[in-house]
């Protein structure tokens, strides 16, 4: 949407020849992707196809069984590597919002800055206070998440990581826990994200915001990358069968409107 | 708190449609409440009468009655054993405080992560399973009589010392039982989201398992504190002069059994607030819990 796919620019993240199994089974087959720095990358496929160990591996919650990931150019797989001070610089946001229940949606947004940035309390909270103004959330900073709408809980988790100032955000089918109506609100925000120019890589089921927002759509099918481009030429011109054959039933399920493949 | 609906509401079905009849019906219903009421209230009295004149009337109520229930010795013994039940009271505050720190340290040394901690898992292992295989008055006589028997230069002889020591020992073990319940309870995705913010593995623990796992185990915790609050009479066994070591003197010197009875009611008076306030938490979470599910 904001950058020109495949241009030059510092890359944000390398992903090369990744491979995860989970006992027998692998989950991913060698994944190569290259992410530039303000690139919106979205991962679509079906479930179980490798989107959501995708992520996690980038965020180094799953180990990986090979394969190199690079963030901002330094190896962030190398033996050695201080994985939470990895953690720091790249944002992820679950699917099922995992807010800390004990604490209001300020301390919530304000935890890992004083706890791991060393912020000072007054420091963190003004700087949550503003990101929550950002995202219409200011009234609720001193809510407990239980009452808040799950639209508001998923907005405040994406708060959260931003406030650790990410290089690069990933977001794990952020929308799929939430009611249809809820929906937009998340999305919304999201796109602003994109149009301020944040990295991000989205795994979803939601094709119209891929379309929308996407520099560019990577198809993942069975743990590999089938076919990645811009979105224009992945939902409209699928090379690929499979991509056909998956966004026809994406199609037929009503989660792309009036686009045919 | 709720007693007079819950002897309105057993047989009651609670359904949306019967809240509206009850409404538009009033007053049989309020005449159902205070017939059940009515009937519980007989029934008791029926209950607890049959009971008491079976004992009243037993062969050897009199000599029992003299030798527990003597009202003289009642009022004489009584100071000496309140007195007295000031040392459980401090047994069981500093135990209590060395408990849920130790019992803590114990269930976070259990959980702990990786092959290189096997040899601390397996020690606070073997710990929790000693001690809780033991008699509780086994580990006070043993540690009570043993340690100091060594004789060792700088190891304390106060009774107090080691009866502290074994509350302190014999709880914990229960206690990290509780709490490691409590941090298993805790959904992974928890510690996932803290540790993906970049809290290291003890930050995640300290501010978002640690305070969730508290919570919970409130209730369980306050039941152990009830035994412990009981318990504390097992130390007069090497000598710590508490409430049942003081009504033990003052029966030998009165030959009558009543201080006993003066113990008796000094315990139920402490320990049924606690449980009852231990209920009512009890009841607070699940309505929460209840109220929470979505």
């Amino acid at each position: 949407m904001t950058a020109p796919p495949e241009a030059a620019g510092t890359v944000a993240l390398r992903i090369e020849a990744l491979r995860k199994s989970f006992e027998k089974l692998e989950v991913l087959r060698g994944i190569d992707l290259v992410v530039r720095e303000h690139e919106v990358i979205c991962l679509i496929g079906a479930s179980g196809s490798g989107k959501s160990t995708l992520l996690r591996c980038v965020n180094l919650i799953e180990p990986i069984d090979s394969g190199r990931i690079f963030v901002a150019g330094e190896e962030i797989t190398a033996p050695g590597v201080k994985v939470d001070r990895i953690r720091r610089r790249i944002g992820i946001v679950y699917q099922a919002f995992n807010l800390f229940p004990h604490m209001t949606v300020l301390d919530n947004v304000t935890l890992a800055p004083r706890k791991v940035l060393r912020h000072p309390r007054a420091k963190a909270e003004v700087d949550a206070l503003a990101l929550l103004d950002r995202f219409g959330l200011a009234e609720k900073a001193r809510e407990y998440p239980d009452r808040l709408s799950g639209g508001q809980q998923q907005r405040v988790a994406i708060v959260r990581a931003l406030a650790m100032q990410p290089d690069l955000l990933l977001l794990d089918e952020v929308t799929s826990a939430l009611d249809p109506e809820l929906v937009a609100e998340v999305l919304n925000v999201i796109r602003e994200l994109a149009v301020s120019g944040m990295t991000m890589v989205i795994a979803t089921h939601e094709m119209g915001f891929a379309r929308d927002i996407a520099s560019r759509v990577v198809f993942l099918d069975a743990g590999s990358i089938l076919e990645e481009g811009p979105p224009e030429a992945i939902f409209r011109h699928p090379r690929e069968e499979r991509t056909r054959r998956f966004l026809q039933r994406v199609i037929e399920a009503g989660r792309l409107s009036g686009e045919a493949p | 708190m709720t007693g007079s609906a819950g002897v309105a509401g057993p047989g009651r079905p609670v359904e949306p449609g019967d809240g509206q009849s009850g409404r538009v019906f009033g007053p049989p219903r309020m005449g159902a409440a205070t017939r059940s009421t009515g009937i519980a209230v007989a029934s008791t009295v029926v209950f607890f009468g049959v009971i008491a004149w079976i004992v009243f009337s037993s062969p050897g109520w009199p000599a029992v009655q003299a030798s527990f229930f003597d009202p003289q010795v009642f009022a004489a013994s009584a100071p000496s054993i309140i007195r007295a039940f000031w040392v459980n009271i401090q047994l069981f505050l500093i135990s209590e405080v060395l408990i849920l720190v130790l019992g803590l340290v114990i269930a976070i040394l259990r959980n702990l992560p990786g092959a290189v901690f096997t040899p601390v898992r397996l020690l606070a292992t073997i710990y929790v399973d000693v001690f809780r295989a033991l008699p509780g008055v086994l580990v006070i006589y043993i540690l009570g009589f043993g340690i100091p028997g060594l004789g060792l230069p700088g190891v304390p002889n106060d009774p107090f010392f080691y009866a502290v020591l074994a509350l302190t020992l014999i709880y914990s073990a229960y206690v990290s039982e509780v709490y490691r319940s409590g941090i298993d309870s805790v959904h992974p995705s928890q510690d996932a989201a803290a540790r993906s913010l970049g809290l290291s593995r003890f930050q995640s623990l300290r501010y978002v398992v640690i305070p969730q796992a508290v919570r919970r185990v409130i209730p369980p915790l306050l039941n152990d504190f009830i035994g412990l609050q009981k318990d504390t009479v097992l130390v007069s066994y090497i000598g710590v002069v508490e409430i049942f070591r003081q009504s033990y003197i003052e029966q030998a010197g009165s030959f009558n059994f009543t201080p006993y009875m003066v113990t008796a009611l000094v315990f139920i008076v402490v320990t049924i607030p606690l449980a009852r306030f231990t209920d009512w938490l009890v009841n607070r979470d699940r309505k929460r819990q209840l109220a929470g599910a979505r």
